[in-house]
């Protein structure tokens, strides 16, 4: 047994064996499990195989593709939003113009929002974006000369709350990220640049964008995943999962109606499976784009 | 070659540029600060006038008071239990993914073996896999397991955590491989190596991990709104929902035990923050 401690050969396996047993109980299991179940029709106490007649149903269901619409459309204005101006924010924080104390405070309130759970934030959006007229978001349309607004009542208003929701708790956290990025990067290449005579914008564009693509890979990727299981935000800001007309059901919000509150297991297995293979899609073309298992492999 | 001192840690550019940049992160800033003011002026309203005229960030002095403050402290029913509920499964699931997955990490990151790079992008792969969509199976699987309405459910499949081990792996792998060398020749075993000599090396990446670890225990809501039955286990994020319901003074507890239940978690950022961005670059995702 000691020797098992000193041994080189067998020490990494022993180190990784807590990730392949979760692996392989929590995530593989279930997955298959999950595949199985969404060729299958479950009763209690019967269970028939359908082949794959949940996904002709899925395929025919106007709720489905209402949902399907909702969570892409969500997923790329988060990316429009949560991409660029985080990206920026953290340049102006790395410039060396401005004092460090007050940029310091910055990062920390800009950080802060993220340490709200979704049901606190939802709890505190909800409100704000009341319909009456002394809602914080009413009283700031009615500054601009407009009318109280029903905002979580109408399609537009009701992504727009959606989306300040999102921007407010993840705008920070995206700027960590390539803060952290920009930090990595060698001071040697824009010296290089600049002695080559780069402008600003030359110095972002060829340097600072092309070596930070790694990053921007990694946000891209977290913020597709996000977006596209966005579930919760609407929950809360509707409280509960039945918003009017639908206007905030996203794909997991149809997997949750489906397989928690109708108990339709099989069906909701069937909306599991092409969420996965929609972000799969997704993320693995543009980490393959990116170059990124190559990387890894090394 | 002598070294040409460059004369740059003092403050930079001209006055118009940094007035510019301060207002500009002024403005910002009070963007993602104005909900949590919202939220304490809320705090000293009744929950009723809530529910009919939302939340805006005026306080009208003559109906403000603290009776929520004081109903908080002294008649908030289960409130308290909910929040020792969520401290103690934040501490343990902290405490037990840095150790689990940076033990993890320390595999990936400091052996060849067979098999490596397909389990290290099982890895990766398992990053972009929503837990959404493996929750239904999930439940299945730990109820099967005998762990329903159980703490260990909420617990176990997140201690080996992809997203925290790929972290690790990234920090890891910018350490000297000497220090492994030098455990072996003093004749400490692997994994003295790396309890002993590498762990006390991660404390930026640690910290970083506690906190992005400690948020998500903290505010994790789904999974164990499906795991958890019994109201005396109910988190906090569960059981602040369960008022959201328009029914006596809920929501006056739901506004104040809200703004009250930020104070550990910003506790916890505000105690690691100082390591925080440079845990982050540490573990950078490198090109």
């Amino acid at each position: 047994m000691k020797g098992l401690f000193y041994s080189q050969k067998a020490a990494p396996y022993l180190f990784i064996l807590p990730f392949i047993l979760t692996f392989g109980i929590f995530w593989a299991f279930p997955l298959g499990r999950s595949i199985v179940m969404s060729g299958q029709n479950i009763l209690p106490g019967q269970t028939e195989n359908v082949g794959f007649d949940n996904y002709t149903r899925l395929f025919h269901d106007r709720l489905f593709w209402l949902a399907m619409t909702n969570s892409l459309r969500y997923t790329l204005l988060t990316l429009v939003l949560l991409i660029p101006i985080p990206l920026v924010l953290a340049v102006l924080v790395n410039s060396k113009i401005g004092s460090p104390k007050i940029k310091g405070f910055f990062k920390s309130a800009m950080f802060i929002p993220a340490l709200t759970s979704v049901v606190v934030a939802g709890i505190v959006f909800r409100l704000m974006f009341s319909e009456s007229d002394t809602s914080l978001m009413n009283q700031i349309v009615s500054f601009f000369g407009f009318g109280p607004v029903k905002w979580l009542k109408n399609d537009l208003t009701g992504l727009a709350a959606l989306l300040v929701v999102a921007m407010w708790r993840w705008t920070g956290v995206n700027m960590m990220y390539f803060l952290a990025g920009l930090q990595a990067i060698a001071p040697e290449f824009y010296e290089a640049a600049r002695i080559d005579g780069a402008s600003r914008w030359q110095q972002f564009r060829y340097v600072t964008l092309p070596q930070l693509r790694p990053t921007i890979t990694y946000v891209l990727t977290i913020s597709v995943y996000g977006g596209m299981a966005m579930f919760l935000e609407s929950f809360m800001l509707y409280n509960g999962n039945n918003s009017p007309q639908n206007i905030g059901l996203t794909i997991v919000g149809y997997l949750y109606r489906q397989g928690v509150e109708k108990n339709d297991l099989g069906y909701a297995s069937a909306v599991g499976v092409v969420l996965l293979v929609v972000i799969l899609a997704i993320n693995l073309t543009q980490l393959f784009f990116s170059g990124m298992f190559k990387k890894e492999n090394r | 070659m002598t070294k040409v001192k460059e004369p740059k840690e003092k403050v930079q550019g001209s006055p118009a540029g940094r007035i510019g940049l301060f207002v500009s992160f002024a403005i910002v800033a009070a963007l993602a600060l104005i909900p949590f003011w919202a939220m304490l002026v809320g705090t000293f309203q009744d929950g009723d006038m809530l529910i009919r005229y939302g939340l805006n960030l005026g306080i009208d002095p003559s109906t403000a008071h603290v009776h929520n403050w004081v109903m908080l402290f002294t008649d908030s029913g289960p409130y308290f239990r909910w929040f020792a509920n969520s401290l103690v499964l934040t501490v343990v699931q902290v405490v037990g993914t840095l150790l689990i997955s940076s033990f993890v990490a320390y595999g990936f990151a400091m052996y060849d073996f067979k098999f490596k790079s397909f389990l290290f992008i099982l890895v990766l792969v398992l990053m972009t896999i929503p837990f959404e969509m493996l929750m239904l199976p999930l439940y299945i699987q730990v109820n099967t397991m005998g762990m329903a309405d159980n703490y260990a459910a909420i617990l176990l499949p997140f201690l080996a955590q992809a997203s925290t081990i790929f972290f690790f792996r990234q920090f890891m792998v910018g350490l000297p491989k000497e220090i492994l060398e030098a455990g072996r020749v003093d004749g400490v075993s692997e994994f003295g190596i790396f309890f002993r000599l590498i762990m006390p090396l991660l404390k930026p990446a640690m910290a970083a991990m506690a906190i992005l670890n400690g948020m998500a225990s903290w505010n994790n809501f789904l999974w164990p709104l499906l795991v958890l039955r019994s109201p005396d286990k109910y988190t906090l994020p569960i059981g602040l929902n369960t008022l959201m319901t328009p029914y006596g003074n809920n929501y006056s507890l739901l506004i104040v035990g809200s703004f009250f239940s930020l104070i550990p978690i910003l506790l916890l950022f505000l105690a690691f923050q100082r390591f925080f961005v440079e845990g982050m670059t540490a573990g950078a995702v490198k090109g």
